[in-house]
């Protein structure tokens, strides 16, 4: 303890001190070294610090892993590869020096080194450094190292550093029973101030000796984090609900265009996002196998790509089975559903039954955070993917003649076609474009679910529902539907679980069907019965 | 009175398969039974397991076709109420089990034993009773199709929304039996019958009077069903399937004959479903999977809609090709099989093989069409 | 509904089969009706006029339940609040509506479309158990021989024609023997001869029915001879006698324009 003592108000010294008698003392600590007794290394050790040699950290840390080699003068440092290199220079050595033998350790000098590393780390000319190692002071509550984080807490300028350094300072107060009242309390206030998951932790293990105005700030201040942390947990679902809406806005967009227009239901519709999934698998294997270089550009290259194959099914189906059924709602559901068997089966024969790869660009890897909120950048890209593709089609919608037409019949079929609006044609590229947009959800849908020829089948339902709720005949009321559906689906998970939460939603909007047969934004009057 | 729902009315076409499925229900168990199994005409036990399996089909596809086929409701969840009859059938089944599970609790179902639960829940009572038991295979799928149906009828959800929304009872339902808290037995579901009324389900002779009740039922439906479509009401209700809102201005109040009709449909699946557990020895919550009721659908509609006997007849016509088909190197093709189902009877053939094959001999007696209660066309 | 509202029109109402006042409804803004008053004596029969988008068929639809009026009173027999009951309720009050497209039942026949319509009680369990009485059987067999349908009793509705079906459509409002028949353009698409025929008819029917008719073909209003409104924009314009009004210079203009 006191060689403990010694070696912090010896590293404090340097701290405070620019050591004239540097190169001296460093000739000394290597001499000692090379002696190799316990006693001798210790001082080594404070030498070391002391001179703030700019070696002393490497030298500290191979020391403590029993990678210091010492022996006829020479002290060698054997990195983690097994190369040499000098101690003093840090320089590789060309051959092996006679004799060399590990500086041996026991228990005092392991402390040592421990206290060293921990207070070279908090003086560390690296910010970055200093935080860390502040960070690691504060889940350590390493007692010993209260005077250096003191310390370094008064010479540090750097705001962030030092906020680090005082939280490790309050961690290390809050469980010191003999400090004073007032620095512990201060110390709460520190420890409210950053609060997180650990800062809670901290409080927590308050010893049970405190005074009562310790312990009562101390509740106050759990209490206090505990709200925080609920508002950003609440904040987080939110967000997986925003991102599970623009996923079901994507799934169901499409179909909601088609039922529309059309007023058909395409059981088929999932099917036709599954095929835009194995669309971008399929790009991906091609780029792998010939333009590696290009696979950050896959997703861009997929888009279009997916858009047609799905279309063009689309419209396939359309003019193949649909349009024979016109009228006659409740069997184009069936053959819909019985295409669906088919394309599932087709891809099933083609691909294989398994979960298919693929693999997500740079761009989209990888996470950040957002105050208590982490955010992960492929859901990020899929909510902006779904906003743009929104957009994208009300523009469709609204600006341009096919839009306009796919309105008119919309809103009377029979009105359009007298008008001379070829609706055959237009009920073609209706299912052609909600298609097409299934096939760009496939794109997405790639990037955070497995691709398999059950795909489309885990979506179908959701969408239904989404359009259902929503209302056909305006897309906001997609919008609405899916936004709504999904911020339910992930507010309601944390209190009912996945599953009931999902039944509670399903439950509810067969219950809201009642009230608004026509889901939120229906269209109104004479024209709906005919 | 009864007697007369039951027969009035009653054309060549019922009469041929009311007196076909009672002669299989004599001869298969006795050919199953009394023939030794050398002889050409047995029928081997797993054969009469199979063909029961069917029957119980036949009995829910012409549940569904009361529905579809004459009051326009496109149900796409009627196996739900075909699984609930089926899980009550099992439940009375599980308690039959007594203290021979694998963990030898004289009250507890083996899997609440492997979740550690200590007591029967509330709604697991009386289900040794065998009377109770049974009313609960009526009760239930009739009390959920008429609160649900009570709902849905009374705000006019009609045609796809109706469908859409049937699928999403059913789809909560398979999410629901899924879980484990549930008290079904969740993944697994319900299995490893013992007794039923004390014999052995595995036994022979059960299976035979199982085969021979099941037929006796299907008789049964199809004579209930067939009475109520011949009857007024049964006008009432193909009116309301081709011109609902007329029928409204007549002073029909549409809501409670679709309700009516809806629940004794639901009813008869759930007894459809209460036979074919103890044949098939297992229900668990795949049964709830909207896909099946899908498939019910296709049935129906390959027999003919609207036809009771051709309900009866796709149910048996699909399930034997699919069990050809899966049994054999064509395996992986089955599903394009079904899905092309689908597509051509809806194109080509919309009044199924017994409209068609109907259609074709009315044409060639005489060329004025007669009152029949096939379906339009259009919704 | 105020009281002074009440007070002042007391008499009408008692006195009237049907009762219409300040009656509004408007589908996504558009006022279809807009403040309509109307009052039909038992045992009259009013023929309404006007053109397309007057809000006819909508006033109908509001006087059987199928639409619920934004504002107004629509009563019936003096007493009954239609705006409080739904379409069966109203039928089964005596209230009988044929739509300007005949809407029959295809699938069933045509003795069979009558017997759905008879008066009777129309709850599940009677129809369930439902046998045709010989009052019932006579009752049917006289609507068939008064629409002239009666040879063609066994075929199926869907296979007549567009005339038939008016007439077919016309029995059944016969056999639910309402108190009050609205009839949505009977004349569309028939011959002549058959517009005549239907004129007689519907006279005979109104000897001992109050009579609603909605009608484009002035020739058949004529026959009728009957009071007529003129509806336009959703409110009364002009009533009176067919001659009367079709002098009205307000009439004229709304007919022909400016």
């Amino acid at each position: 303890m006191t060689r403990l003592l010694r070696m912090i108000a010896l590293i404090l010294a340097v701290a405070l001190s620019a050591g004239a008698a540097r190169a001296q003392s460093a000739d000394e600590a290597f001499t000692r070294l090379g002696a190799d007794s316990f006693s001798d290394t210790n001082r080594a050790i404070e030498l070391l610090i002391a001179g703030a040699h700019p070696q002393a950290a490497v030298i500290i840390e191979a020391l403590a892993e029993g990678r210091l080699l010492a022996g006829g003068g020479a002290v060698v440092v054997k990195t983690k590869d097994g190369k040499l290199l000098d101690a003093r220079t840090g320089a590789a050595l060309a051959s092996e020096p006679p004799g060399l033998n590990p500086v041996r350790l026991n228990n005092g000098v392991r402390r040592n080194i421990q206290a060293a590393l921990g207070g070279l780390g908090l003086l560390n000319p690296d910010t970055a450094k200093r935080i860390a190692a502040a960070e690691a002071v504060f889940k350590s509550r390493d007692v010993s190292l209260l005077p250096v984080i003191e310390t370094a807490i008064s010479r540090e300028t750097d705001t962030r550093a030092k906020a680090a350094l005082r939280q490790a300072q309050a961690a290390i107060l809050i469980a010191k029973t003999d400090a004073p009242p007032f620095d512990r309390l201060a110390a709460v206030d520190v420890l409210r101030e950053r609060g997180d998951q650990d800062a809670l932790a901290t409080l927590r293990s308050l010893p049970g000796d405190a005074s009562p105005a310790l312990k009562d700030a101390q509740a106050r201040a759990v209490a206090d984090i505990e709200g925080k942390l609920a508002l950003w947990r609440t904040v987080q679902n939110l967000w997986y609900g925003l991102s599970l809406g623009s996923v079901l806005l994507l799934a169901a967009i499409g179909l909601a265009i088609t039922f529309g227009v059309m007023g058909v239901i395409n059981m088929a519709h999932g099917e036709m996002v599954m095929l835009g999934a194995y669309t971008t698998f399929i790009v991906q294997e091609v780029i792998r196998a010939r333009f590696p270089g290009l696979f950050d550009y896959s997703l861009a290259i997929a888009l279009p790509l997916a858009f047609l194959v799905a279309g063009l099914v689309g419209i396939a189906i359309e003019r193949g089975v649909i349009r024979f059924l016109y009228g006659r709602p409740l069997e184009t559901l069936l053959a819909t559903w019985g295409i669906s068997l088919i394309l599932q089966q087709a891809v099933r024969t083609a691909f294989g039954p398994t979960n298919r790869e693929v693999g997500a660009p740079n761009f989209m890897s990888g996470a950040f955070e957002l105050g208590g909120l982490a955010i992960t950048w492929n859901r990020l890209w899929i909510i902006v993917f779904a906003a743009l593709v929104f957009a994208a089609l009300l523009a469709i919608l609204k600006l341009t003649p096919i839009g306009l037409q796919m309105r008119a019949v919309t809103q009377n079929r029979r009105m359009a076609s007298a008008m001379g609006i070829r609706t055959g044609r237009v009920d073609a590229l209706t299912f052609g474009l909600g298609s097409g947009v299934a096939g760009l959800a496939g794109v997405a849908l790639s990037q955070i679910d497995n691709v398999s020829p059950n795909l489309g089948q885990s979506y179908i339902i959701d969408s239904f529902m989404v359009v259902v709720f929503g209302g056909v005949g305006n897309l906001w009321g997609t919008l609405v539907g899916a936004l709504t559906l999904g911020i339910a689906n992930k507010l309601l998970e944390p209190y009912a679980g996945a599953v009931l939460g999902k039944i509670a939603l399903l439950v509810f909007i067969i219950l809201f069907i009642q009230k608004r047969p026509r889901g939120l934004f229906a269209l109104k009057g004479r024209a709906v019965e005919a | 009175m009864i007697t007369r729902f039951l027969i009035q009315g009653m054309d060549k076409r019922g009469l041929v398969f009311l007196c076909l499925i009672a002669a299989i229900a004599v001869l298969v168990p006795l050919a199953n039974l009394l023939l030794p199994p050398g002889s050409l005409f047995h029928v081997p036990t797993s054969t009469m397991s199979l063909w029961g399996k069917y029957l119980c089909y036949a009995l829910l596809a012409i549940s569904l076709d009361l529905v579809w086929g004459y009051c326009g409701i496109l149900s796409l969840g009627h196996g739900a109420f075909f699984a609930l009859g089926g899980y009550a059938m099992g439940m009375y089944l599980m308690r039959q089990i007594g203290s021979r599970g694998t963990y030898g609790n004289p009250i507890l179902p083996d899997f609440m034993v492997f979740l550690n639960w200590s007591e029967l829940p509330w709604y697991w009572y009386g289900f040794s009773s065998f009377p109770f038991a049974m009313l609960m295979v009526l009760a239930v799928p009739g009390l959920l199709a008429f609160v649900f149906g009570w709902f849905a009828f009374r705000s006019r959800v009609t045609g796809v929304y109706l469908s859409i929304i049937t699928q999403a009872l059913t789809y909560a339902l398979l999410l629901a039996f899924f879980r484990n808290d549930m008290g079904f037995g969740g993944n697994n579901g319900l299995t490893d019958f013992k007794d039923i009324l004390g014999f052995n389900v595995q036994a022979q002779t059960t299976r035979a009077a199982l085969f021979a009740m099941t037929c006796i039922m299907l008789i049964a439906g199809f004579l209930i069903a067939r009475g109520i479509v011949v009857s007024k009401l049964g006008k009432v209700v193909i009116a309301i399937r081709d011109a609902e809102s007329r029928t409204r201005f007549l002073g029909y109040r549409v809501d409670r004959f679709k309700l009516f009709v809806f629940t004794v449909s639901a009813c008869m699946a759930g007894v459809a479903g209460a036979l074919y557990v103890p044949q098939v020895g297992i229900i668990n919550p795949s049964e709830f999977a909207p896909a099946n009721s899908i498939e019910t659908v296709i049935w129906v509609a390959v027999g003919g809609r609207g036809t009771l006997v051709g309900a009866a007849l796709g149910a048996v016509v699909v399930n034997y090709a699919k069990t050809v088909f899966t049994s054999g190197f064509m395996a992986p093709y089955w599903l394009f099989a079904l899905g092309a189902l689908f597509v051509l009877v809806t194109l080509f053939m919309p009044k199924g093989i017994l409209g068609t094959a109907q259609d074709w001999w009315s044409k060639r007696r005489k060329p004025e069409p007669v009152a029949t209660a096939e379906p339009a066309p259009a919704e | 509904m105020s009281t002074a509202l009440m007070s002042t029109s007391t008499p009408t109402l008692t006195s009237s089969l049907l009762y219409l006042d300040g009656v509004s409804v408007s589908f996504d803004g558009f006022k279809a009706i807009r403040g309509l008053s109307l009052v039909i004596a038992p045992g009259e029969m009013r023929a309404i006029i006007g053109p397309n988008g007057a809000g006819k068929t909508t006033m109908m639809d509001i006087i059987t339940g199928k639409t619920r009026p934004d504002a107004g009173t629509v009563m019936f027999g003096g007493s009954v609040d239609l705006t409080r009951l739904d379409e069966a309720a109203i039928a089964n009050l005596g209230i009988g509506r044929k739509f300007q497209k005949p809407t029959v039942f295809d699938f069933h026949t045509i003795e069979d479309n009558i017997l759905l319509a008879l008066k009777s009680k129309r709850t599940v369990r009677r129809t369930l158990f439902w046998k045709t009485a010989n009052a019932d059987q006579k009752r049917i067999d006289h609507i068939l021989g008064v629409i002239k349908l009666g040879d063609a009793r066994a075929r199926l509705a869907g296979s007549l024609s567009h005339g038939q079906k008016q007439w077919l459509e016309i029995g059944m409002l016969l056999a639910q023997d309402p108190k009050l028949l609205l009839v949505d353009e009977p004349a569309a698409g028939m011959t002549d001869g058959e517009t005549a025929e239907t004129a007689v008819l519907l006279k005979e029917i109104a000897r001992d029915h109050s009579v609603i008719v909605v009608e484009h073909d002035m020739g058949f209003i004529r026959e009728l001879g009957v009071k007529v409104t003129v509806l336009h924009e959703g409110s009364v314009l002009a009533e009176g006698p067919l001659d009367q009004v079709s002098a009205n210079e307000r009439v004229v203009e709304v007919y022909l324009g400016r």
